[in-house]
C-alpha cells in the first residue's frame, strides 16, 4: 500500500468518525398533515446529507399546539424543531423564545419565500419560522356534480351562489351532500372557519377598544347563515367534523363541496387516495360583495425553540425541509402536484408546476388574503382567521364550543352568542386590555 | 418483639422512602397552592406577582364552572349506576357454569386493557360515526336516521363509552365476591321455597355489599379526573366540560396557570367532599 493511499484512508477514516460524532438526533413536533407525512418519508435525504438522525412526534393538529405550547413556555427541551403556524410564531418571536432565521444559507434563497408568508412568520422583520408551506382556503368542488345539477361555478362565486349550489346538489339518498365545512370545536378547527367566513359578511372579532362584537348584526348573520346552509345541505354530525373529517367525506364522494385548505388540494386529486380525484374543480372562497372574501392565510413553518443544544443540526434541517432541494425532491419522488405548495415565489413561476390544475387557484387565493387588514371595519388585531394576541387560543376555543353546541341545536345561535359575548370580554378585561 | 433499637433502625431505614413519597405528593400539591395565588400566564409577560384570591374567584365566578361541577357529577353518577348495576348482572352470569366459561370471563374483562384514547377513537370512528359508524348503519337498515350521538346525545354518549371501559372492572370485582358466598346459604334458601328475586334481594346483594363499595369508591377517584375520553371525542364541546377538562383548558389552551391552579385547588375539594360523602354513606360496610 502506497503512502498515499495509506494516509487517503486515514483522512477518510477521520472524517467518518468526525461525521459520527458531530451526528445529531433531532426531535421534531410535527402535525398529522398529508405533507409532513410525505416529509417523513424523505428523511433518509436528511440524514444521507448531513448524518443527522431525526424522531418524530406526529400529532393531531390541536394536541400539537397544546404540547408545543406547553413545552416552550415551561421551557420543558422535548423538542429540537416544532412545527408552528402564523398564530404562534410572531407572539413567541416577540418573548424571545425562537432561534431567530435571519442567518440562513445563501442557496437557500430566504427571499425567495412569498412575501405573505415571511411577513406571517417574521417579528420586527425578523423570519422566526421557515415555511414548509403556505395555505389559503378555497373552493373544492364536484365538477360532475356541478354539472348534473345545472349550475357553472364562477371563479369568485358569492355565498348565495354557494348555498343554492349547495342545496341542488344535495342527494340524501345517494348520501351526497351539498357542502361539508368544518364545525368542529377548536380555534385552529371550527373557529378558523367562522372567523374567515364572519369576515365577509363584515364581522370582526374585536373594535378598535378590544370590546367583543359578537352581539353585532354582521355575526348572527355569519352564524344564521352558515348554520341554515349546513342543516339543508350539510353532513349529518357537521359539528364535530374538522379538516380531516371533510377530508375523508370528500375523498369518500359524499360532498358536493367543500371550502377549506388549498393544500387539500393535492389529497383530493390524488386517485390513490381520492374516489374522485379526477372530477374536482377549483374557486376563489366566496364573498358577500362586501369586499372581503372568507379565505384565510396560513403557514406551517418550522421554528427553533431558543436555547437549544442542538441549533446547528435544526437549521440545516429546516433548511432541508423547506428548501427549493426539497421540493424538487419530492417533485422527482412524487409528482409536482405533491410538493408542498404556498411558501415560495419560485414555485409558481415553475411551468412544470404551473400545470397542475389548483396551482394558480392557490397562489389567487394566498395573494387575496391580507392579515393586516382582514375585517370589513377596522380592527385592531393582524390575523384573517384568528387575532395574534396570546389571550385569542383560549377564548376562541370557548367561543367555537358554544357556536359547536349551537350547529348540534343544543341551544340557539342567539345564545351562543351571548355565551360568546360574555366568554370574550370576561378574558379581555382580565388580561388587561378593556 | 421489637426492642427499641430495632424499632428506630427500622424507622431510619424507612425515612429516605417514606420521604421521598412525601415529596413526591407533597412538591406538586404546594406547586398547585402557590401558583393558584399568583397571575402568572407564560405566553404574556409570565409570573406577574401576587394576586391573593383573585384567580378562585374568577375561576369560581366564571359561566363555565358550576355546569363544569354538574357535568362531572352527572357522568360520574351515571357511570356508577351502569357499572354497577351490570356489573352485579354480569357477575352472577358468569358465576353459572356454562361452556368455554374461561373465554367468556377474558372477553368480558377485555375492554379494560383497551387505552382509554385508543378506545374513544374506536368509539368515536368506527361505532359513533353518523355516516361511516357501525350504528348509524345499523339504524339505517331498519329505516331510521342515524344518530348525531356526539353532538345531540353528548353526555349519554359519554357515559356509554367510559360504562364500557369500567364495566370489567366492576364485573371482576363482584364476581370475585359472589364466588366466596357460600352456596349451602343459597340451597337452604331454595329449599325453603324462597323465589330467584327474594334470594338475590336477601342474600346475595347484601354479601355484594362491600364489594359494591369498593366498586363505587375506586370507580369515584378515577372518575373524577375524566380526560382523555372527553379530548378525544367532543374537545369539550355540547355539555362535556367537565371541571378536569375546563382546568385543562385553563391551563393549557388559555396557558393561565394561576387561574387553572386555583381551578386543580377546588378540583382537590370536590374530589374531598364527594370522597367523604361517599365513606358516609357506603364507606360504613366496610367496617361490616
Amino acid at each position: 500500500m502506497t503512502k498515499s493511499i495509506r494516509a487517503l484512508l486515514g483522512a477518510t477514516a477521520l472524517t467518518a468518525t468526525a461525521f459520527a460524532a458531530s451526528a445529531e438526533t433531532l426531535t421534531i413536533a410535527t402535525v398529522n398533515n398529508g405533507d409532513m407525512i410525505r416529509m417523513q418519508g424523505l428523511t433518509a435525504d436528511f440524514t444521507a446529507k448531513t448524518g443527522h438522525e431525526v424522531e418524530w412526534v406526529t400529532l393531531e393538529e390541536n394536541v400539537l399546539r397544546q404540547r408545543v405550547t406547553t413545552d416552550i413556555s415551561t421551557k420543558g427541551g422535548a423538542f429540537d424543531i416544532m412545527t408552528i403556524g402564523m398564530y404562534e410564531t410572531p407572539i413567541w418571536g416577540a418573548n424571545g423564545w425562537l432561534v431567530a432565521l435571519d442567518d440562513l444559507s445563501e442557496e437557500y434563497d430566504a427571499a425567495d419565500i412569498l412575501p405573505a408568508m415571511a411577513g406571517g412568520l417574521s417579528h420586527d422583520g425578523t423570519l422566526y419560522a421557515a415555511p414548509f408551506y403556505g395555505e389559503s382556503s378555497m373552493i373544492m368542488y364536484r365538477t360532475d356534480l356541478m354539472e348534473k345539477a345545472g349550475l357553472e361555478m364562477p371563479e369568485a362565486p358569492t355565498w348565495t351562489f354557494i348555498r343554492e349550489a349547495a342545496a341542488a346538489m344535495t342527494d340524501r339518498d345517494a348520501d351526497i351532500n351539498g357542502i361539508c365545512l368544518r364545525g368542529k370545536a377548536g380555534w385552529g378547527e371550527g373557529g378558523a372557519f367562522i372567523t374567515a367566513m364572519s369576515n365577509s359578511f363584515g364581522a370582526r372579532w374585536f373594535d378598535m377598544d378590544w370590546n367583543a362584537q359578537f352581539d353585532t348584526e354582521a355575526w348572527a348573520n355569519t352564524l344564521n347563515f352558515y348554520k341554515g346552509m349546513m342543516d339543508e345541505s350539510g353532513p349529518a354530525g357537521y359539528a364535530t367534523n374538522g379538516f380531516n373529517e371533510n377530508l375523508s367525506l370528500f375523498q369518500q364522494g359524499k360532498c358536493g363541496m367543500w371550502i377549506d385548505a388549498t393544500v387539500a388540494a393535492s389529497f383530493v386529486t390524488n386517485p390513490n387516495d381520492s374516489t374522485v380525484a379526477d372530477s374536482v374543480g377549483f374557486a376563489l372562497a366566496p364573498d358577500n360583495g362586501l369586499g372581503k372574501r372568507s379565505n384565510w392565510l396560513w403557514a406551517w413553518a418550522l421554528a427553533i425553540p431558543a436555547g437549544s443544544q442542538k441549533a446547528d443540526a435544526a437549521k440545516q434541517f429546516v433548511e432541508w425541509a423547506t428548501s427549493k432541494d426539497y421540493i424538487e425532491l419530492v417533485a422527482a419522488n412524487e409528482g409536482w402536484a405533491n410538493v408542498p405548495p404556498g411558501a415560495r415565489t419560485s414555485l409558481y413561476e415553475n411551468p412544470n408546476y404551473m400545470e397542475v390544475p389548483f396551482a394558480k387557484m392557490t397562489l389567487q387565493s394566498i395573494l387575496s388574503a391580507d392579515p393586516n387588514n382582514s375585517t370589513v371595519e377596522e380592527s385592531p388585531y393582524v390575523g384573517v382567521q384568528f387575532a395574534a394576541i396570546p389571550e385569542f387560543a383560549g377564548i376562541a376555543t370557548d367561543v367555537s364550543q358554544e357556536f359547536s353546541a349551537a350547529y348540534a341545536g343544543q341551544q340557539t345561535i342567539e345564545e351562543a352568542l351571548e355565551k360568546a359575548q360574555a366568554i370574550t370580554n370576561d378574558a379581555m378585561e382580565a388580561a388587561g386590555y378593556r | 418483639m421489637a426492642t427499641k433499637q430495632s424499632r428506630s433502625a427500622a424507622r431510619m431505614m424507612m425515612a429516605p422512602a417514606v420521604t421521598l413519597l412525601l415529596g413526591w405528593m407533597l412538591v406538586p400539591l404546594i406547586m398547585t397552592l402557590y401558583f393558584s395565588f399568583r397571575d402568572y400566564r407564560p405566553l404574556s409577560g409570565g409570573d406577574r406577582g401576587w394576586v391573593g384570591f383573585d384567580n378562585y374567584m374568577r375561576f369560581v365566578t366564571s359561566s363555565a364552572f358550576w355546569p363544569s361541577v354538574q357535568t362531572t357529577l352527572v357522568i360520574v353518577g351515571g357511570v356508577l349506576v351502569i357499572t354497577v348495576c351490570l356489573g352485579i348482572l354480569l357477575a352472577i352470569l358468569l358465576d353459572q357454569p356454562m361452556w368455554g366459561q374461561g373465554v367468556v370471563r377474558i372477553l368480558v374483562i377485555a375492554p379494560f386493557f383497551v387505552m382509554p384514547t385508543v378506545s374513544a377513537l374506536v368509539w368515536k370512528n368506527m361505532f359513533m360515526d353518523p355516516t361511516n359508524g357501525l350504528l348509524a348503519h345499523l339504524w339505517r337498515f331498519f329505516g331510521a336516521e342515524p344518530v348525531q350521538w356526539l353532538s345531540q346525545a353528548s353526555l349519554p354518549s359519554l357515559i356509554m363509552i367510559v360504562s364500557w371501559q369500567w364495566l370489567p372492572f366492576a364485573t371482576l370485582i363482584l364476581l370475585t365476591a359472589i364466588q366466596s358466598l357460600d352456596s349451602e346459604q343459597l340451597e337452604a334458601a331454595e329449599m325453603d321455597g324462597a323465589p330467584s328475586l327474594k334470594r338475590f334481594w336477601y342474600i346475595i346483594l347484601p354479601h355484594l355489599s362491600r364489594a359494591i363499595t369498593i366498586v363505587v369508591l375506586i370507580q369515584t377517584i378515577f372518575l373524577l379526573g375524566l380526560f382523555a375520553e372527553i379530548f378525544v371525542t367532543t374537545g369539550g364541546a355540547f355539555g362535556t366540560k367537565t371541571l378536569s377538562y375546563l382546568i385543562f383548558q385553563r391551563v393549557l389552551e388559555s396557558q393561565n396557570i394561576g387561574l387553572g391552579s386555583a381551578g386543580g385547588v377546588y378540583a382537590i375539594i370536590l374530589a374531598n367532599i364527594v370522597a367523604i360523602f361517599l365513606m358516609r354513606i357506603v364507606g360504613k360496610n366496610l367496617d361490616a
